[in-house]
């Protein structure tokens, strides 16, 4: 984004300003300077009138600043034929001494001292020159807000949220968004559901904006996004179901803790701000680029909270357990996000298994309720394992697959239990099945992340959608810059 | 305060739209296109529904999406599209 239109001639460019210290104590240096070298040109950032006697170049507008992407005062740059050959920031006499092939210069200067920050990279105004300078590269149509209008209010009445207050995209939060990836903000990285249009970074970046997302978060919400928009996941089929289910997005690799995800206490609930905007951007961009509204293509009968951010880590470090993502054929280093297709989480309480075996009855009991008891095969779960129940599996030496075969184990469900009418229950399978024995869920069908608060001999269970080729497939996405 | 701008977050796009057909005079010679979602006894509704517009004198043709997850294939859109001057598609049981 920055030096597209470096202005810098050739020779030596030196940019300074007033308010700098060591600008202002290197004033007889760059006196000498201007008198010596004919090919320099000094760019002030603050008073054109700076340094006194020496013509410079008002750059109050900080476009050579920004252009040749200027964080210290003073910095002197040398460049030949249209392009940089070095540069040196703040003063260091050797080094101004190479650069310009002044032997002597600043000889009754001290060897160093530090530069200030340039204006061009102050807090208070870098989103604005990013706009000023970059801004071309926004494509989306500008809306313009009234006076007269509160801009919160204005999302809400243009139909821009998912009930909640969103931060207005403004050209300058969208390109502080878009500074969290280096792919260009007109790529498509995705068809998103229900209308299948063109989902482009930009588009992303303006509601992860609105979401509330840092921009370190947006690779994680183009992942997630490129997960959910495959035929695989089924985005559109995942809206208009009638059942509450959404994306439940479990990230893993040593980025969630860059971004300070939360995998421990409250790891499911509120409270931090990673796990929650992520998830938020996520459906925030399938509601107003794909169209997927609620009472519209999204048919659910009641959803579930957690459509409207339903996003967490996995507690890696403290598991004795192989990861979700190394599970599904990925390295430990790479960053992922899987998007799981889930309702809301329910506990699992066992205060008292000490065994492995009793703990995996308990859970194996208490899956075998997802969606119905007596419905097997059709959906998957997830399976979110506290670390107290963890570590009653840890001490007997039980690992991921093991604890996964148990439980299966325990849920191969006699045909007499579930077939339609038995145990008063209309629901459940054909009469055709009655002699046969069916899994609660098929091969790959449960899945198991470790995550929560180290107190608490509790696990969580997130029940499924439809599964496989009829509606829904776990998908898994590497994040990239 | 003045000219605050935000950005459109939504597809812009603009939808076509396109007028309903005339309605046809009598069901009888039309091509009636039954397009079965794949939910649960959808099946047992287009048959009852079948019997009906064949006895009123339409031709009637059975069509199935292979998932009532995700939308109609483009080809079988395009198959009822040139093979039937009105369809029906039962959506949920």
């Amino acid at each position: 984004m920055t030096a597209l239109q470096n202005p810098l001639r050739d020779g030596w460019s030196l940019i300074v300003k007033r308010e700098c210290a060591t600008c202002a104590m290197i004033v007889p240096v760059i006196a000498r300077l201007a008198r010596e070298l004919s090919a320099l040109t000094v760019y002030t950032q603050d008073d054109p009138s700076f340094p006194e006697g020496v013509d410079s170049v008002d750059d109050s507008d900080l476009a050579a600043s920004w252009h040749a992407d200027i964080d210290t005062v003073p910095t002197l740059i040398l460049r030949r034929d249209g392009a940089e050959v070095s540069r040196t920031a703040g003063w260091v006499r050797q080094e101004w001494r190479e650069l310009t092939g002044i032997a002597d210069l600043g000889a009754d200067l001290p060897e160093f001292r530090p530069g200030c920050g340039s204006m061009s990279v102050d807090p208070d105004i870098v989103d604005k020159l990013r706009v000023r300078f970059g801004g071309e590269i926004l494509h989306a149509r500008k809306i313009e807000i009234a006076d007269a209008e509160d801009e919160f209010e204005a999302m809400f009445a243009r139909g821009y949220t998912d009930g909640l207050p969103v931060v207005p995209p403004t050209p300058e939060r969208v390109m502080r968004m878009l500074a969290g990836t280096t792919r260009d903000p007109q790529e498509v990285v995705a068809i998103a559901p229900p209308d299948l249009v063109e989902l482009t970074i930009e588009k992303i970046a303006i509601n992860a904006v609105m979401a509330g997302c840092l921009p370190e978060y947006f690779p994680w919400v183009v992942a997630a996004l490129e997960a959910i928009c495959t035929d695989g996941f089924n985005m559109h089929g995942v809206l208009a179901t009638t059942m509450p289910v959404g994306p439940v997005l479990v990230c893993n690799g040593p980025g969630t803790r860059k971004i300070n995800m939360n995998s421990g206490v409250n790891a499911l609930g509120q409270g931090n701000r990673a796990n929650l905007t992520i998830g938020r951007a996520v459906q925030l961009t399938i509601r107003n680029v794909g169209g997927g509204r609620p009472g519209e293509v999204d048919r659910a009968a009641h959803g579930n909270p957690g459509k409207l951010s339903f996003c967490f880590a996995e507690d890696e470090l403290g598991s004795p357990f192989t990861s979700l993502s190394v599970a599904r054929g990925f390295d430990p280093s790479q960053n992922t996000v899987t998007a799981f297709t889930g309702e809301g989480p329910r506990c699992v309480v066992d205060q008292l298994a000490r065994q492995p075996d009793q703990l995996a009855q308990t859970f194996a009991a208490c899956l075998r309720t997802v969606h119905h008891p007596k419905l097997p095969f059709a959906f998957d779960a997830m399976l979110v394992i506290g670390p107290e129940h963890a570590r009653v599996f840890a001490e007997a030496k039980w690992g991921r697959e093991r604890l996964l075969t148990e439980i299966n184990d325990r849920l191969q469900l006699p045909g007499s239990e579930i077939v339609r009418g038995a145990g008063g229950m209309a629901e459940g399978v054909q009469e055709a099945f009655k002699d046969a024995v069916l899994p609660k869920f098929r091969p790959g069908g449960l899945l198991l992340v470790h995550a929560g608060g180290s107190a608490g001999l509790f696990s969580a269970i997130i029940g499924g959608w439809a599964s496989g080729a009829l509606g829904s497939d776990p998908v898994t996405k590497v994040v990239s810059s | 305060m003045t000219n605050r701008v935000v950005l459109d977050p939504t597809s812009e796009r603009q939808l076509a739209t396109r007028e309903l057909l005339a309605r046809p005079k009598s069901i009888v010679d039309q091509t009636v296109g039954l397009l079965d979602i794949s939910k649960a006894r959808g099946d047992v509704f287009l048959t009852q529904l079948e019997s009906r517009l064949v006895a009123a004198g339409a031709k009637v043709l059975r069509f199935r999406k292979p998932t009532f997850t995700k939308p109609a294939p483009v080809d079988l859109r395009h198959e009822i599209a040139t093979k039937c001057t009105l369809v029906i598609e039962a959506l949920a049981d």
